[in-house]
């Protein structure tokens, strides 16, 4: 077995286990190549069948290209495709491109208020009917108790901290100091009333691990990765107003590998594009430890 | 495409013997670092007017960084020109000592980090003791902060001959001891001219020169069932047993068994996704298996091949356990315990003595089991699993013990021992013998009743049959009861709502409702009752156990259609049609009950 491989059959058993010991169960989609890819390891896992709801919060702000892809994948796979959103915040225009917000508040209301709340139940869920593509209000109401997250360990510093199963308590507070522990493949899934659980199945993986992985498994992600002639692509996804493309001409998921490992971004950050990292003193931590993916 | 070999790495050690600063290094010194972090750090260490330090790499964490020691397991990603690296950091002070064995978990080799001026402090040796428990055999020793003895080779040789001794104990021979200086460099990626002394590898070339973990193919047969999936309404009708292969191979044709169960089948297809079908499956592959027969079987089966060598199967085993739980581990309480994809109930029985991890002294005196604590002990599970012995296969030789959500020990099982004595039978030793007993004997109450007691299990291993046999409980019990005979029905699922509401997890559910029951129908039984229960998909186990708990009374077990048994034989074995009627003749064979009562 290589590399891969080994990655492949520890986040496949990381999603057996999740989805045998949580009844209620969901897994977040961004959209990004991160989450595509645990997608498509929840297919490997299941036989090519995803049996956990995929939820995405809808910021109304993330770019056009992704939701068309996102719909458009739901309906070939036959994914129960849900979507949440911060209805209030929206309405009421209290956002960073309205002007109302600053970055960091505006990421919390959009994406941490309304994923804690789309989670929970308490605000409406929508979902994909799979007759016709519309989305429709979810009936069901249920909490999710255990949430599978496409993070990586290697993404920025507070990540690196993870468990493959992490706990957050009522208030979502995630209490870095007092993590369980992870005895070889024996991880927490055993959890008090009102608490849930994060899952990661791709903590070890490492960007140009997910690329290998894309290219090897022929994966079909959005094409705003690739350089679609202006010099210009993304190489991570958000809300128009905060992420901003890099300068490169990779047209394709092999130039990409290309450039991760030998070329201008072997050394830089995956999230430099990301405006709301810098804002939050060069970490995520606020932003992690009140619910941020 | 070719991925490169990566190897998992865990960095353990004393409190500020520098375990931060040689990460830090080694992320530096080859060439690793993102542009970002650099300047971030550097800047954030401006802004505090703090000096730069390798160190404030790694502790991303604001907490951290106020208290200048690591609290978690932080993972950092480095590469040579052999393979990648993932180095774990694992914490070196005692209150988070489960962060360091969450990282040591996931390791392959260990750098064991020594301060030269302080020597050997408790940690090190008890992160020594840590690391050999949870397997790793790839051990290094860095002696570090040479610079500040002056690269004296003494000072080294010291710590080098008397650490040795200790680790030797521990059974880890390490592979290497390097003097090194993390904060200058020393020894790290270039050999250091300070060092003249020492003639060994760098730390750079010690790593590469660490042997990626063997697969474990030649090695008997090992999966542990996680699941079986059945995904009938999207059109898929294989019925595939999930799992990931610990050890050994597995190829179409091949008998296999699973136990504890003891049911056998044939190998039918290996199930993979987006791969060209091959008839094999290696260790380490998380595959599944479709079976040329339909059988019964639950998750948490240990699956293995026929013809291979066997795992222990038994309720008992001898292990060292490793506890980091908040509340001490004692004996009589109920735990869950979780080995292979098996979770059961366990409970404490003997405590054969406990190790100070650090000092290695043995205290034979305590009877409980405290955090931080490594003892030898003797566990029992609720029903007999399959499991090895660490020695003969590792992967099926560790388990976890959960008590109150959260996992507070783990363990490697030292040796197997046969279920001769079991904690039941002592228990309904005791019990007969306390019994506070009434005037009147069971032989006045058959007079009077007109007929005699009786405990009566319905079961059935026929899919769907759940309401079936509650059904056929709840008839039985009318029609005896219109011949005025004193008969009473439980169902299983009134437990739940009442004597048993209390139980929080359902993984040991069923087992405390099977005990339960039997505790119910021996009480039942003495007052001169037919006391009937229906119990779907009863295992071999479970009858036993009914069977023990209702002595010294007695227990009649009817199966419905498919046997859910093994090798247990009901008392009878009948079909659905007329099974109310044929019971009742069952009872007049037995003269429990007689027809001219009537």
């Amino acid at each position: 077995m290589d590399h891969l491989d080994k990655l492949e059959a520890q986040s496949v058993y990381i999603l057996r286990e999740a989805y045998r010991e949580f009844k209620n169960i969901c897994m977040l989609w961004s959209i990004g190549k991160d989450s595509t890819v645990l997608l498509w390891l929840a297919r490997k896992a299941f036989f090519g069948h995803v049996p956990i709801p995929l939820v995405h919060i809808d910021t109304h702000y993330k770019i056009p290209e992704m939701i068309k892809y996102r719909d458009e994948l739901a309906l070939k796979w036959k994914l129960t495709m849900i979507y949440g959103e911060n209805s209030y915040a929206l309405q009421e225009k209290k956002t960073f491109p309205d002007g109302n917000a600053d970055r960091i508040s505006c990421c919390q209301a959009l994406k941490t208020e309304a994923l804690k709340n789309t989670l929970s139940g308490e605000w409406t869920r929508y979902i994909m009917d799979l007759n016709n593509g519309k989305y429709k209000v979810d009936p069901k109401k249920e909490k999710f108790t255990g949430v599978i997250v496409g993070v990586r360990a290697d993404e920025e510093g507070s990540r690196s901290k993870e468990r493959y199963f992490s706990p957050r308590d009522k208030e979502n507070d995630w209490d870095v100091g007092d993590q369980p522990p992870e005895f070889w493949n024996q991880f927490k899934t055993d959890f008090a009333p009102g608490t849930h659980i994060r899952i990661h199945p791709l903590l070890d993986w490492t960007e140009l691990n997910v690329w290998e992985y894309i290219e090897r498994e022929n994966i079909p992600v959005t094409s705003l990765y690739f350089d679609q002639g202006n010099g210009k692509r993304y190489r991570s996804l958000g809300c128009y107003p905060c992420t901003f493309p890099v300068d490169s001409t990779s047209k394709n998921v092999g130039e990409i590998i290309e450039e991760l490992k030998s070329g201008k971004f072997a050394n830089i950050a995956e999230r430099s594009g990301r405006a709301q990292d810098k804002d939050d003193g060069g970490g995520l931590e606020t932003l992690r430890r009140g619910g941020y993916m | 495409m070719e991925t490169r070999e990566q190897m998992n790495i865990v960095i353990v050690g004393h409190v500020d013997h520098g375990k931060s600063t040689v990460i830090g290094r080694l992320l530096a010194d080859t060439g690793s670092l993102p542009e970002g972090k650099l300047e971030s750090v550097k800047e954030y260490c401006r802004k505090n007017s703090k000096p730069f330090e390798y160190a404030f790499l790694l502790d991303a964490l604001k907490d951290e960084q106020a208290q200048g020691i690591t609290i978690d397991t932080a993972r950092s990603f480095f590469k040579t020109n052999k393979r990648n690296y993932i180095i774990i950091d694992a914490p070196g002070h005692i209150e988070f000592l489960k962060n360091m064995v969450t990282g040591a978990s996931r390791a392959e080799a260990a750098l064991l980090v020594i301060d030269a001026k302080e020597g050997i402090r408790e940690n090190s040796k008890r992160h020594g003791h840590i690391v050999s428990m949870l397997g790793i055999r790839q051990v290094v020793v860095l002696v570090n902060k040479m610079d500040l003895v002056d690269f004296d080779k003494d000072v080294f040789h010291s710590i080098r001959s008397e650490f040795s001794e200790f680790l030797h104990k521990v059974n880890i021979n390490p592979v290497n001891f390097i003097p090194i200086s993390a904060f200058h460099g020393d020894n790290i990626a270039l050999k250091s001219p300070h060092t003249l002394w020492y003639d060994g590898p760098t730390v750079l070339e010690q790593l590469d020169g660490f042997a990626n973990k063997k697969q474990n193919q030649e090695m008997p047969f090992r999966m542990p069932v996680q699941d079986i999936y059945k995904f009938t309404e999207q059109g898929d009708d294989r019925r595939i047993i999930a799992g990931t292969i610990l050890s050994g191979q597995i190829s179409c044709g091949e008998e296999v068994v699973f136990l504890p169960s003891n049911k056998r089948s044939v190998v039918k297809s290996v199930e993979r996704f987006n791969v060209s079908p091959h008839n094999t499956a290696y260790a380490e592959e998380a595959i599944g298996l479709t079976l040329q027969t339909q059988i019964y079987i639950k998750p948490g089966e240990l699956l293995v091949k026929a013809g291979e060598k066997q795992p222990i199967l038994s309720s008992r085993f001898k292990a060292n356990i490793f506890w980091v739980g908040k509340a001490p581990l004692v004996k009589h309480k109920s735990y869950k315990l979780k080995i292979g994809a098996m979770r059961i109930g366990v409970k404490l029985v003997d405590i054969l003595n406990i190790i100070d991890a650090a000092e290695l002294n043995i205290d034979t005196f305590k009877d409980q089991v405290e955090r931080h604590d490594v003892a030898e002990c003797i566990f029992e599970t609720v029903k007999p699993i399959a499991y090895d012995t660490i020695v003969d296969i590792e992967l099926t030789g560790r388990f976890v013990i959960v008590d109150n959500y959260e996992i507070s020990g783990g363990g490697i099982i030292l040796e197997g021992i046969a279920d001769s004595e079991h904690t039941l039978v002592e228990h309904v030793r005791d019990r007969e013998y306390l019994w506070d007993k009434g005037l009147i004997p069971s032989s006045q109450r058959e007079t009077f009743y007109g007929h005699k007691s009786k405990f009566i299990v319905i079961t059935s291993g026929t899919e769907g049959n759940e309401n079936a046999i509650q059904d056929i409980g709840r008839r039985l019990e009318k029609i005896l009861f219109d011949k005025k005979f004193k008969a009473y029905y439980l169902g299983v699922s009134s437990l739940s709502l009442g004597l048993a509401s209390e139980l929080v997890s359902g993984y040991e559910g069923r087992d405390e409702h099977i005990r339960q029951i039997g505790e119910l129908a021996r009480i039942f039984t003495d007052s001169g009752q037919i006391f009937i229960t229906s119990v779907f998909n009863l295992d071999d186990y479970e009858a036993e156990k009914l069977k023990l708990l209702n002595q010294p009374n007695d227990i009649l077990i009817v199966n419905i259609g498919d046997t859910p048994f093994n090798t247990f034989r009901p008392d009878a074995s009948i079909e659905p049609d007329g099974a109310v009627d044929r019971v009742c003749d069952l009872l007049k064979k037995q003269e429990v009950i007689f027809d001219y009562n009537i």
